[in-house]
Protein backbone atom coordinates (compact mmCIF):
# COMPACT_ATOMS: atom_id res chain seq x y z
CA UNK A 1 0.00 0.00 0.00
CA UNK A 2 1.68 3.46 -1.13
CA UNK A 3 0.99 6.23 1.17
CA UNK A 4 1.74 10.01 0.60
CA UNK A 5 5.14 10.77 1.98
CA UNK A 6 4.99 12.92 4.51
CA UNK A 7 6.98 16.34 3.30
CA UNK A 8 8.83 18.51 5.16
CA UNK A 9 8.12 21.76 6.28
CA UNK A 10 11.15 23.81 4.30
CA UNK A 11 11.72 26.06 6.90
CA UNK A 12 10.85 28.72 9.48
CA UNK A 13 12.07 32.18 10.50
CA UNK A 14 10.92 34.70 12.98
CA UNK A 15 9.44 38.19 11.32
CA UNK A 16 10.74 41.46 13.38
CA UNK A 17 8.87 42.67 15.97
CA UNK A 18 7.87 46.13 14.79
CA UNK A 19 7.89 47.46 18.30
CA UNK A 20 9.94 46.86 21.41
CA UNK A 21 8.57 43.90 23.83
CA UNK A 22 6.33 44.90 26.42
CA UNK A 23 5.44 42.25 29.06
CA UNK A 24 1.64 41.21 27.82
CA UNK A 25 -1.02 41.85 30.39
CA UNK A 26 -3.30 39.32 30.98
CA UNK A 27 -5.42 39.04 28.34
CA UNK A 28 -3.33 37.96 25.53
CA UNK A 29 -1.89 35.52 27.94
CA UNK A 30 -3.38 32.51 30.60
CA UNK A 31 -1.70 31.30 33.59
CA UNK A 32 -2.26 27.50 33.18
CA UNK A 33 -1.10 27.03 36.98
CA UNK A 34 -4.81 28.96 38.18
CA UNK A 35 -7.36 26.40 38.21
CA UNK A 36 -10.06 28.85 36.25
CA UNK A 37 -9.57 31.21 33.52
CA UNK A 38 -12.01 32.14 30.73
CA UNK A 39 -11.13 31.18 26.98
CA UNK A 40 -8.87 34.05 25.37
CA UNK A 41 -10.79 36.22 22.55
CA UNK A 42 -9.10 35.69 19.06
CA UNK A 43 -9.57 37.03 15.81
CA UNK A 44 -8.51 34.87 13.15
CA UNK A 45 -9.21 37.04 9.70
CA UNK A 46 -8.23 35.15 6.77
CA UNK A 47 -4.90 35.13 5.29
CA UNK A 48 -4.43 37.47 1.72
CA UNK A 49 -2.61 36.48 -1.07
CA UNK A 50 -4.14 33.25 -2.33
CA UNK A 51 -7.70 31.28 -1.96
CA UNK A 52 -5.54 28.87 0.58
CA UNK A 53 -5.57 31.59 2.73
CA UNK A 54 -8.80 31.07 3.52
CA UNK A 55 -8.90 27.44 4.82
CA UNK A 56 -5.44 28.06 6.35
CA UNK A 57 -7.21 31.04 8.80
CA UNK A 58 -10.50 28.27 9.70
CA UNK A 59 -8.01 25.19 10.58
CA UNK A 60 -5.91 27.92 13.09
CA UNK A 61 -9.57 29.42 14.38
CA UNK A 62 -10.43 25.50 14.60
CA UNK A 63 -7.65 24.07 16.00
CA UNK A 64 -7.73 27.17 18.90
CA UNK A 65 -11.06 26.92 19.62
CA UNK A 66 -11.40 23.13 20.11
CA UNK A 67 -8.07 23.39 22.88
CA UNK A 68 -10.91 25.25 24.96
CA UNK A 69 -8.42 27.82 25.68
CA UNK A 70 -9.39 29.87 22.83
CA UNK A 71 -12.87 31.64 21.80
CA UNK A 72 -12.59 32.11 18.08
CA UNK A 73 -14.38 35.36 17.06
CA UNK A 74 -17.12 35.13 14.02
CA UNK A 75 -15.34 36.61 11.12
CA UNK A 76 -18.60 38.47 10.35
CA UNK A 77 -18.83 40.55 13.42
CA UNK A 78 -14.90 41.93 12.28
CA UNK A 79 -14.92 45.66 11.95
CA UNK A 80 -11.66 46.28 10.28
CA UNK A 81 -11.97 44.34 7.02
CA UNK A 82 -9.22 45.31 4.82
CA UNK A 83 -6.34 44.46 7.47
CA UNK A 84 -3.06 44.91 5.88
CA UNK A 85 -0.61 41.79 6.80
CA UNK A 86 2.48 43.65 7.58
CA UNK A 87 1.15 46.76 9.07
CA UNK A 88 -0.49 46.92 12.95
CA UNK A 89 -4.22 46.75 12.77
CA UNK A 90 -6.19 49.49 13.66
CA UNK A 91 -6.45 47.98 17.62
CA UNK A 92 -9.55 50.40 18.76
CA UNK A 93 -11.51 48.31 15.85
CA UNK A 94 -10.62 44.99 17.67
CA UNK A 95 -11.04 46.16 21.07
CA UNK A 96 -14.62 47.05 20.18
CA UNK A 97 -15.56 43.39 19.30
CA UNK A 98 -13.58 42.50 22.36
CA UNK A 99 -10.47 40.41 20.70
CA UNK A 100 -7.33 40.35 22.77
CA UNK A 101 -5.28 39.19 19.62
CA UNK A 102 -5.82 39.44 16.15
CA UNK A 103 -4.20 37.06 14.03
CA UNK A 104 -3.15 38.05 10.44
CA UNK A 105 -1.32 36.56 7.58
CA UNK A 106 0.03 36.46 3.97
CA UNK A 107 0.25 33.47 1.58
CA UNK A 108 3.20 34.27 -1.58
CA UNK A 109 4.67 31.99 -3.94
CA UNK A 110 8.44 31.04 -3.62
CA UNK A 111 9.62 28.87 -6.74
CA UNK A 112 7.13 26.40 -6.30
CA UNK A 113 6.59 26.48 -3.05
CA UNK A 114 4.03 28.42 -0.76
CA UNK A 115 5.61 31.01 1.85
CA UNK A 116 2.91 31.78 4.65
CA UNK A 117 3.99 34.69 7.05
CA UNK A 118 1.97 35.42 9.79
CA UNK A 119 1.87 37.63 12.83
CA UNK A 120 -0.15 37.78 16.38
CA UNK A 121 -1.21 41.20 17.24
CA UNK A 122 -1.73 41.78 21.27
CA UNK A 123 -4.97 44.01 20.85
CA UNK A 124 -4.67 44.82 24.48
CA UNK A 125 -1.25 46.32 24.65
CA UNK A 126 -1.00 47.22 21.14
CA UNK A 127 1.79 45.69 19.71
CA UNK A 128 3.21 42.91 18.04
CA UNK A 129 3.14 39.62 19.96
CA UNK A 130 4.56 36.90 17.74
CA UNK A 131 5.46 36.30 14.10
CA UNK A 132 6.85 33.74 11.92
CA UNK A 133 7.08 32.87 8.15
CA UNK A 134 7.54 29.48 6.70
CA UNK A 135 8.01 27.56 3.57
CA UNK A 136 6.36 24.36 2.41
CA UNK A 137 5.05 22.71 -0.64
CA UNK A 138 1.41 23.64 -1.60
CA UNK A 139 -0.09 20.92 -0.50
CA UNK A 140 1.43 20.89 3.04
CA UNK A 141 -0.92 23.95 3.72
CA UNK A 142 -2.76 22.28 6.71
CA UNK A 143 0.60 21.33 8.17
CA UNK A 144 1.42 25.07 8.11
CA UNK A 145 -2.04 26.28 9.74
CA UNK A 146 -1.28 23.83 12.19
CA UNK A 147 2.29 25.19 13.05
CA UNK A 148 0.98 28.52 13.17
CA UNK A 149 -2.46 27.76 15.59
CA UNK A 150 1.15 25.60 17.98
CA UNK A 151 2.87 28.45 17.82
CA UNK A 152 -0.10 31.01 19.12
CA UNK A 153 -0.92 28.46 21.25
CA UNK A 154 2.55 28.41 22.58
CA UNK A 155 2.70 32.20 22.95
CA UNK A 156 -0.23 32.47 24.61
CA UNK A 157 0.07 29.70 27.17
CA UNK A 158 3.67 29.70 27.81
CA UNK A 159 3.25 26.14 27.12
CA UNK A 160 3.68 23.62 23.58
CA UNK A 161 1.12 23.25 21.48
CA UNK A 162 -0.47 19.92 19.97
CA UNK A 163 -1.98 20.74 16.59
CA UNK A 164 0.64 19.50 14.18
CA UNK A 165 0.59 15.80 15.29
CA UNK A 166 -2.23 12.91 14.08
CA UNK A 167 -3.93 10.43 15.68
CA UNK A 168 -3.60 6.25 15.35
CA UNK A 169 -6.92 4.81 15.90
CA UNK A 170 -8.88 1.50 15.21
CA UNK A 171 -11.60 2.14 12.51
CA UNK A 172 -14.26 0.27 12.97
CA UNK A 173 -17.01 -1.05 10.84
CA UNK A 174 -19.36 -3.50 10.67
CA UNK A 175 -21.94 -6.07 12.42
CA UNK A 176 -21.13 -5.91 16.44
CA UNK A 177 -20.09 -10.25 16.23
CA UNK A 178 -18.03 -9.85 12.70
CA UNK A 179 -16.57 -6.20 13.32
CA UNK A 180 -14.27 -4.83 11.00
CA UNK A 181 -11.19 -3.78 12.74
CA UNK A 182 -8.40 -1.48 10.87
CA UNK A 183 -5.84 1.16 11.84
CA UNK A 184 -6.27 3.85 10.07
CA UNK A 185 -4.30 7.51 11.08
CA UNK A 186 -5.80 10.96 10.50
CA UNK A 187 -4.49 14.38 11.59
CA UNK A 188 -5.41 15.78 14.63
CA UNK A 189 -8.39 17.51 13.34
CA UNK A 190 -9.96 14.58 11.88
CA UNK A 191 -8.25 15.22 8.54
CA UNK A 192 -6.40 13.40 5.77
CA UNK A 193 -7.60 9.76 7.82
CA UNK A 194 -6.24 6.81 5.71
CA UNK A 195 -6.50 3.29 6.46
CA UNK A 196 -2.76 1.32 7.42
CA UNK A 197 -4.47 -2.17 7.34
CA UNK A 198 -6.67 -4.01 4.85
CA UNK A 199 -9.34 -5.21 7.84
CA UNK A 200 -9.46 -8.73 6.33
CA UNK A 201 -8.11 -9.54 9.76
CA UNK A 202 -8.78 -7.74 12.95
CA UNK A 203 -5.70 -4.98 13.98
CA UNK A 204 -5.94 -3.25 17.19
CA UNK A 205 -3.52 -0.96 19.79
CA UNK A 206 -1.69 1.04 17.47
CA UNK A 207 1.00 3.01 18.80
CA UNK A 208 3.64 5.77 17.14
CA UNK A 209 7.36 5.65 16.93
CA UNK A 210 8.67 8.66 18.34
CA UNK A 211 9.71 9.81 14.45
CA UNK A 212 5.99 8.47 13.14
CA UNK A 213 7.49 6.48 10.70
CA UNK A 214 6.46 3.56 11.76
CA UNK A 215 3.76 1.87 14.18
CA UNK A 216 3.58 -0.98 16.40
CA UNK A 217 0.06 -3.02 16.63
CA UNK A 218 -1.40 -6.15 16.85
CA UNK A 219 -3.15 -8.09 14.07
CA UNK A 220 -4.89 -11.78 13.58
CA UNK A 221 -3.48 -13.90 10.91
CA UNK A 222 -6.07 -15.31 8.58
CA UNK A 223 -5.55 -19.17 9.77
CA UNK A 224 -6.26 -19.53 13.68
CA UNK A 225 -2.59 -18.91 14.59
CA UNK A 226 -2.49 -16.63 17.72
CA UNK A 227 -2.55 -12.95 16.89
CA UNK A 228 0.93 -11.22 17.02
CA UNK A 229 2.55 -7.71 17.22
CA UNK A 230 3.44 -6.16 13.90
CA UNK A 231 5.65 -3.17 12.82
CA UNK A 232 4.45 -1.48 9.50
CA UNK A 233 6.23 2.01 8.12
CA UNK A 234 3.57 4.61 8.00
CA UNK A 235 5.04 5.79 4.36
CA UNK A 236 5.86 2.43 2.47
CA UNK A 237 3.20 0.24 4.02
CA UNK A 238 5.61 -2.85 4.23
CA UNK A 239 5.01 -4.70 7.73
CA UNK A 240 6.93 -7.06 9.37
CA UNK A 241 6.50 -9.94 12.18
CA UNK A 242 7.71 -8.21 15.46
CA UNK A 243 9.02 -11.71 16.72
CA UNK A 244 7.68 -15.13 15.89
CA UNK A 245 6.44 -16.23 19.23
CA UNK A 246 4.69 -19.74 20.20
CA UNK A 247 2.16 -17.68 21.68
CA UNK A 248 -0.24 -14.48 21.50
CA UNK A 249 1.83 -11.14 21.53
CA UNK A 250 -0.02 -7.91 22.47
CA UNK A 251 -0.48 -4.79 24.08
CA UNK A 252 2.70 -2.99 22.27
CA UNK A 253 4.71 0.20 22.91
CA UNK A 254 7.76 2.16 21.95
CA UNK A 255 10.42 3.29 24.33
CA UNK A 256 10.80 6.70 24.15
CA UNK A 257 13.89 6.55 22.00
CA UNK A 258 12.02 4.75 19.63
CA UNK A 259 14.92 1.56 20.09
CA UNK A 260 12.94 -0.55 21.65
CA UNK A 261 9.48 -2.15 21.95
CA UNK A 262 7.94 -3.61 24.81
CA UNK A 263 5.09 -5.78 24.93
CA UNK A 264 3.40 -9.28 26.71
CA UNK A 265 3.99 -12.35 25.48
CA UNK A 266 1.16 -15.62 26.47
CA UNK A 267 2.35 -18.36 27.21
CA UNK A 268 0.24 -21.34 28.85
CA UNK A 269 -2.34 -18.94 29.85
CA UNK A 270 0.39 -16.92 31.58
CA UNK A 271 1.07 -13.35 30.37
CA UNK A 272 4.22 -11.32 31.43
CA UNK A 273 5.95 -8.79 29.88
CA UNK A 274 9.13 -8.79 27.46
CA UNK A 275 11.35 -5.96 26.14
CA UNK A 276 12.45 -6.10 22.50
CA UNK A 277 15.33 -4.74 20.59
CA UNK A 278 13.64 -3.39 17.15
CA UNK A 279 16.83 -3.39 15.17
CA UNK A 280 18.27 -6.51 16.82
CA UNK A 281 15.58 -8.18 17.65
CA UNK A 282 16.48 -9.05 20.96
CA UNK A 283 14.27 -10.49 23.41
CA UNK A 284 14.14 -9.89 27.64
CA UNK A 285 11.66 -10.85 29.88
CA UNK A 286 10.75 -8.32 32.30
CA UNK A 287 8.53 -9.82 34.03
CA UNK A 288 7.53 -13.79 35.96
CA UNK A 289 4.10 -14.30 37.41
CA UNK A 290 1.06 -16.54 36.75
CA UNK A 291 -0.86 -13.03 36.73
CA UNK A 292 -1.81 -11.60 33.71
CA UNK A 293 0.84 -8.74 33.09
CA UNK A 294 0.03 -6.64 30.18
CA UNK A 295 -0.26 -2.65 28.86
CA UNK A 296 3.11 -1.76 29.92
CA UNK A 297 4.26 2.01 29.20
CA UNK A 298 7.77 3.80 29.77
CA UNK A 299 8.13 6.70 31.44
CA UNK A 300 8.94 9.81 29.60
CA UNK A 301 12.53 9.59 30.21
CA UNK A 302 12.40 5.30 29.68
CA UNK A 303 13.82 4.93 32.62
CA UNK A 304 10.60 3.13 33.95
CA UNK A 305 7.65 0.86 33.05
CA UNK A 306 3.95 1.29 34.24
CA UNK A 307 2.17 -1.60 33.63
CA UNK A 308 -1.08 -3.43 34.74
CA UNK A 309 -1.11 -6.75 36.68
CA UNK A 310 -3.94 -9.27 38.30
CA UNK A 311 -1.14 -10.42 40.62
CA UNK A 312 -2.67 -9.43 44.08
CA UNK A 313 -6.19 -10.81 43.14
CA UNK A 314 -7.41 -8.02 40.97
CA UNK A 315 -5.81 -5.57 38.00
CA UNK A 316 -3.98 -2.86 39.53
CA UNK A 317 -1.48 -0.44 38.27
CA UNK A 318 2.62 -1.15 38.84
CA UNK A 319 5.97 0.25 38.32
CA UNK A 320 9.18 -1.38 38.13
CA UNK A 321 12.48 -0.15 36.38
CA UNK A 322 12.89 -0.05 32.60
CA UNK A 323 15.15 -3.61 32.69
CA UNK A 324 12.54 -5.33 35.23
CA UNK A 325 12.49 -5.47 38.78
CA UNK A 326 11.63 -3.04 41.78
CA UNK A 327 8.05 -3.55 40.91
CA UNK A 328 6.11 -2.06 43.38
CA UNK A 329 2.05 -1.11 43.44
CA UNK A 330 1.00 2.30 42.89
CA UNK A 331 -3.05 2.11 42.58
CA UNK A 332 -4.52 1.53 46.04
CA UNK A 333 -8.37 3.64 45.12
CA UNK A 334 -11.64 1.44 44.79
CA UNK A 335 -12.20 -0.94 41.77
CA UNK A 336 -9.66 -2.31 39.04
CA UNK A 337 -7.24 0.14 37.24
CA UNK A 338 -6.04 -0.68 33.85
CA UNK A 339 -4.02 0.90 30.41
CA UNK A 340 -1.89 3.08 32.54
CA UNK A 341 0.28 5.96 30.55
CA UNK A 342 3.18 7.92 31.43
CA UNK A 343 2.77 11.59 30.45
CA UNK A 344 5.06 13.03 28.42
CA UNK A 345 6.24 15.33 30.81
CA UNK A 346 6.66 13.19 33.09
CA UNK A 347 4.24 14.18 36.18
CA UNK A 348 1.23 12.53 35.83
CA UNK A 349 0.05 8.62 34.81
CA UNK A 350 -3.04 8.23 32.93
CA UNK A 351 -5.50 5.02 33.19
CA UNK A 352 -8.98 3.52 32.93
CA UNK A 353 -10.37 2.94 35.94
CA UNK A 354 -13.50 0.12 36.09
CA UNK A 355 -15.90 0.79 39.42
CA UNK A 356 -19.09 -1.32 39.98
CA UNK A 357 -21.35 -0.24 37.20
CA UNK A 358 -19.27 2.22 35.24
CA UNK A 359 -15.46 3.29 33.58
CA UNK A 360 -13.18 6.09 34.10
CA UNK A 361 -10.50 8.00 32.79
CA UNK A 362 -8.37 9.40 35.72
CA UNK A 363 -4.35 10.59 36.12
CA UNK A 364 -2.90 10.10 38.96
CA UNK A 365 1.47 11.02 39.97
CA UNK A 366 3.88 8.37 39.43
CA UNK A 367 3.73 7.75 43.30
CA UNK A 368 0.00 6.94 42.84
CA UNK A 369 -0.91 10.31 45.03
CA UNK A 370 -3.11 12.89 43.99
CA UNK A 371 -5.37 10.71 41.90
CA UNK A 372 -8.41 13.03 39.94
CA UNK A 373 -11.14 11.55 37.33
CA UNK A 374 -11.78 13.58 34.79
CA UNK A 375 -13.94 11.22 32.50
CA UNK A 376 -16.57 8.65 33.01
CA UNK A 377 -19.00 6.74 31.34
CA UNK A 378 -20.89 3.16 30.68
CA UNK A 379 -17.64 2.43 28.49
CA UNK A 380 -14.34 4.43 28.44
CA UNK A 381 -10.95 3.77 27.69
CA UNK A 382 -7.50 3.82 26.53
CA UNK A 383 -6.48 7.06 27.46
CA UNK A 384 -3.49 8.60 25.27
CA UNK A 385 -1.13 11.85 25.74
CA UNK A 386 -0.92 14.72 23.39
CA UNK A 387 3.05 16.04 23.22
CA UNK A 388 2.23 18.35 25.56
CA UNK A 389 1.31 16.52 28.11
CA UNK A 390 -2.09 18.82 28.91
CA UNK A 391 -4.79 16.97 26.44
CA UNK A 392 -5.97 13.97 26.36
CA UNK A 393 -7.57 11.46 24.11
CA UNK A 394 -9.83 8.20 24.83
CA UNK A 395 -12.23 6.50 23.26
CA UNK A 396 -16.67 6.10 24.70
CA UNK A 397 -18.68 3.12 23.33
CA UNK A 398 -22.51 3.38 23.97
CA UNK A 399 -24.19 0.10 25.04
CA UNK A 400 -25.32 -2.08 22.38
CA UNK A 401 -28.87 -2.92 21.73
CA UNK A 402 -31.15 -5.14 20.16
CA UNK A 403 -28.07 -7.13 18.94
CA UNK A 404 -26.68 -3.81 17.88
CA UNK A 405 -23.24 -2.56 18.53
CA UNK A 406 -23.42 0.75 20.17
CA UNK A 407 -21.91 3.82 18.40
CA UNK A 408 -17.58 4.20 19.34
CA UNK A 409 -16.71 7.17 19.37
CA UNK A 410 -12.56 9.13 19.98
CA UNK A 411 -12.93 12.30 22.61
CA UNK A 412 -10.40 14.58 23.60
CA UNK A 413 -10.00 16.54 27.42
CA UNK A 414 -7.92 18.73 28.90
CA UNK A 415 -6.36 17.43 32.22
CA UNK A 416 -8.44 19.55 34.29
CA UNK A 417 -11.22 17.70 33.20
CA UNK A 418 -12.55 20.36 31.35
CA UNK A 419 -13.38 20.61 27.18
CA UNK A 420 -14.69 17.47 26.22
CA UNK A 421 -15.45 17.33 22.64
CA UNK A 422 -15.91 14.32 20.75
CA UNK A 423 -12.82 14.03 17.87
CA UNK A 424 -14.56 13.54 13.78
CA UNK A 425 -13.38 10.44 12.64
CA UNK A 426 -14.95 8.76 9.35
CA UNK A 427 -17.16 6.24 11.23
CA UNK A 428 -16.66 4.33 14.16
CA UNK A 429 -13.52 4.93 15.93
CA UNK A 430 -11.48 3.41 19.12
CA UNK A 431 -8.18 2.91 20.68
CA UNK A 432 -6.67 5.96 19.82
CA UNK A 433 -2.64 6.85 19.63
CA UNK A 434 -2.01 10.57 20.05
CA UNK A 435 1.54 11.18 17.91
CA UNK A 436 4.20 12.86 19.12
CA UNK A 437 4.57 16.76 17.32
CA UNK A 438 5.29 15.91 13.63
CA UNK A 439 9.19 16.34 13.02
CA UNK A 440 9.50 19.49 10.69
CA UNK B 1 -35.12 1.00 42.06
CA UNK B 2 -32.46 -1.77 42.85
CA UNK B 3 -34.52 -4.37 43.63
CA UNK B 4 -36.48 -3.62 40.16
CA UNK B 5 -33.28 -4.14 38.16
CA UNK B 6 -32.43 -7.12 40.33
CA UNK B 7 -35.71 -9.20 39.54
CA UNK B 8 -35.23 -7.60 36.04
CA UNK B 9 -31.78 -9.60 35.43
CA UNK B 10 -33.29 -13.09 37.65
CA UNK B 11 -36.19 -12.56 34.61
CA UNK B 12 -33.42 -12.44 31.77
CA UNK B 13 -32.00 -15.46 33.33
CA UNK B 14 -34.49 -17.67 33.77
CA UNK B 15 -35.88 -16.73 29.98
CA UNK B 16 -32.50 -17.69 28.85
CA UNK B 17 -32.12 -21.07 30.82
CA UNK B 18 -35.25 -22.11 29.74
CA UNK B 19 -34.31 -21.29 26.17
CA UNK B 20 -31.09 -23.25 26.33
CA UNK B 21 -32.89 -26.70 27.97
CA UNK B 22 -35.71 -26.00 25.15
CA UNK B 23 -32.58 -25.84 22.59
CA UNK B 24 -31.26 -29.23 24.18
CA UNK B 25 -34.65 -30.92 24.08
CA UNK B 26 -35.03 -30.17 19.94
CA UNK B 27 -31.38 -31.24 19.37
CA UNK B 28 -31.42 -34.10 20.67
CA UNK B 29 -35.32 -34.84 18.79
CA UNK B 30 -33.09 -33.73 15.85
CA UNK B 31 -30.11 -35.44 16.52
CA UNK B 32 -30.73 -38.57 14.45
CA UNK B 33 -30.66 -35.99 11.72
CA UNK B 34 -27.46 -35.23 12.24
CA UNK B 35 -24.30 -37.24 11.19
CA UNK B 36 -22.39 -38.90 14.66
CA UNK B 37 -18.88 -37.31 14.54
CA UNK B 38 -19.82 -34.12 12.14
CA UNK B 39 -19.11 -31.14 13.30
CA UNK B 40 -22.73 -30.22 13.53
CA UNK B 41 -22.89 -33.46 15.88
CA UNK B 42 -20.43 -32.09 18.39
CA UNK B 43 -22.38 -28.21 18.48
CA UNK B 44 -25.70 -29.98 18.80
CA UNK B 45 -25.37 -32.96 20.82
CA UNK B 46 -22.07 -32.05 22.73
CA UNK B 47 -21.92 -28.46 23.44
CA UNK B 48 -18.39 -26.89 21.69
CA UNK B 49 -18.56 -23.90 24.70
CA UNK B 50 -18.33 -23.63 28.60
CA UNK B 51 -18.62 -20.47 30.49
CA UNK B 52 -16.85 -18.27 33.17
CA UNK B 53 -17.70 -15.49 35.79
CA UNK B 54 -16.89 -12.10 35.81
CA UNK B 55 -12.83 -11.88 35.47
CA UNK B 56 -12.27 -15.78 36.54
CA UNK B 57 -10.69 -18.59 34.40
CA UNK B 58 -11.86 -21.31 36.44
CA UNK B 59 -14.15 -24.06 35.17
CA UNK B 60 -17.14 -24.22 37.04
CA UNK B 61 -19.49 -27.23 37.59
CA UNK B 62 -21.34 -26.85 34.32
CA UNK B 63 -18.35 -26.66 32.19
CA UNK B 64 -16.93 -29.77 33.47
CA UNK B 65 -19.85 -31.52 32.51
CA UNK B 66 -19.20 -29.50 28.98
CA UNK B 67 -15.86 -30.52 28.71
CA UNK B 68 -16.50 -34.23 30.07
CA UNK B 69 -19.00 -34.76 26.89
CA UNK B 70 -16.11 -33.13 24.62
CA UNK B 71 -13.38 -35.22 25.95
CA UNK B 72 -15.61 -38.82 25.19
CA UNK B 73 -16.57 -37.19 22.19
CA UNK B 74 -13.16 -36.36 20.69
CA UNK B 75 -11.56 -39.69 22.13
CA UNK B 76 -13.72 -41.07 19.85
CA UNK B 77 -13.76 -38.86 16.60
CA UNK B 78 -9.57 -38.38 16.61
CA UNK B 79 -9.69 -36.93 13.10
CA UNK B 80 -10.34 -32.98 14.02
CA UNK B 81 -7.44 -30.80 15.53
CA UNK B 82 -8.77 -28.60 17.86
CA UNK B 83 -9.01 -24.93 18.96
CA UNK B 84 -10.09 -23.23 21.98
CA UNK B 85 -11.67 -19.58 21.22
CA UNK B 86 -11.18 -17.81 24.71
CA UNK B 87 -13.37 -14.70 24.80
CA UNK B 88 -14.56 -11.89 27.70
CA UNK B 89 -17.40 -9.45 28.37
CA UNK B 90 -16.82 -6.01 27.45
CA UNK B 91 -16.62 -4.91 30.91
CA UNK B 92 -12.63 -4.99 30.96
CA UNK B 93 -9.89 -3.18 28.50
CA UNK B 94 -9.13 -4.51 25.26
CA UNK B 95 -5.74 -5.51 26.26
CA UNK B 96 -6.58 -7.21 29.35
CA UNK B 97 -9.36 -9.26 27.76
CA UNK B 98 -6.86 -10.34 25.52
CA UNK B 99 -5.09 -11.77 28.10
CA UNK B 100 -8.23 -12.98 29.86
CA UNK B 101 -9.20 -14.71 26.86
CA UNK B 102 -6.36 -16.84 26.64
CA UNK B 103 -6.45 -17.59 30.19
CA UNK B 104 -9.92 -19.09 29.98
CA UNK B 105 -8.92 -21.17 26.70
CA UNK B 106 -5.73 -22.57 28.40
CA UNK B 107 -8.15 -23.36 31.71
CA UNK B 108 -10.58 -25.78 28.91
CA UNK B 109 -7.45 -26.75 27.38
CA UNK B 110 -5.84 -28.11 30.36
CA UNK B 111 -9.24 -29.29 31.24
CA UNK B 112 -9.38 -31.67 27.81
CA UNK B 113 -5.80 -32.61 28.36
CA UNK B 114 -6.36 -34.04 32.02
CA UNK B 115 -9.62 -36.17 30.46
CA UNK B 116 -7.14 -37.55 27.89
CA UNK B 117 -7.01 -35.34 25.43
CA UNK B 118 -3.11 -35.25 23.72
CA UNK B 119 -2.10 -31.43 24.22
CA UNK B 120 -0.58 -31.41 20.49
CA UNK B 121 -4.38 -31.92 19.55
CA UNK B 122 -5.26 -28.75 21.34
CA UNK B 123 -4.22 -24.88 20.21
CA UNK B 124 -5.81 -22.08 21.86
CA UNK B 125 -6.19 -18.46 20.58
CA UNK B 126 -8.11 -15.54 22.44
CA UNK B 127 -10.10 -13.09 20.78
CA UNK B 128 -10.76 -10.78 24.15
CA UNK B 129 -13.25 -8.81 23.58
CA UNK B 130 -13.49 -8.34 20.32
CA UNK B 131 -16.03 -11.23 19.30
CA UNK B 132 -19.84 -10.75 21.13
CA UNK B 133 -21.84 -13.56 20.89
CA UNK B 134 -24.47 -12.86 21.33
CA UNK B 135 -23.77 -8.90 20.79
CA UNK B 136 -25.50 -7.17 23.90
CA UNK B 137 -24.88 -5.12 27.03
CA UNK B 138 -26.97 -6.63 29.62
CA UNK B 139 -25.97 -9.03 32.40
CA UNK B 140 -27.64 -11.96 30.18
CA UNK B 141 -25.24 -11.19 27.25
CA UNK B 142 -22.00 -10.53 29.33
CA UNK B 143 -22.77 -14.32 31.18
CA UNK B 144 -22.86 -15.64 27.04
CA UNK B 145 -19.30 -13.75 26.54
CA UNK B 146 -17.22 -15.07 28.71
CA UNK B 147 -17.15 -18.13 27.22
CA UNK B 148 -14.38 -20.72 25.72
CA UNK B 149 -15.52 -22.41 22.43
CA UNK B 150 -14.29 -25.92 21.24
CA UNK B 151 -13.68 -24.97 17.13
CA UNK B 152 -12.69 -27.70 15.25
CA UNK B 153 -10.76 -28.28 12.20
Amino acid sequence: MMLPRRSTILGGAALAAGAAAVPARAQLTIDMTRPTFEPVPIAIVDFAGDRVGADIANVVRNDLQNSGLFRSIPPGSFIQKDVNASAPPQFPAWRQIGAAGVVVGQVGQAGGNIKVDFRLWDVVVGNQAAGLSFTSQPANWRRLAHIIADAIYKRVTGEEGYFDTRIAFVAESGPGNARVKRIAIMDQDGANSRFITDGRTIAITPRFSPTLQEIVYMAYAEDRSPPRVYLQNVDSGRRELLGNFPGMSFAPRFSPDGTKVVMSISENGQSDIYEMDVRGRALRRLTNTPAIDTSPCYSNDGAQIVFNSDRGGSQQLYVMSAGGGGERRISFGEGRYATPVWSPRGDWIAFTKITAGAFGIGVMRADGGGERMLASGFLVEGPTWAPNGRVLAFFRQQPSSAGRSGSVTLHQIDITGRFERQMPTPGDASDPAWSPLIPQ
Amino acid sequence: MRTIKAFAAMAMMLVIAACSSNQQETAAAASTTVTPGSIADFRQNVGDRVFFDTDMSNIREDGRQTLNRQAEWLKKYTNYQITIAGHCDERGTREYNLALGERRANAAKQYLVAQGIPAQRVQTISYGKERPDPVGSDEAAWARNRRAVTELQ
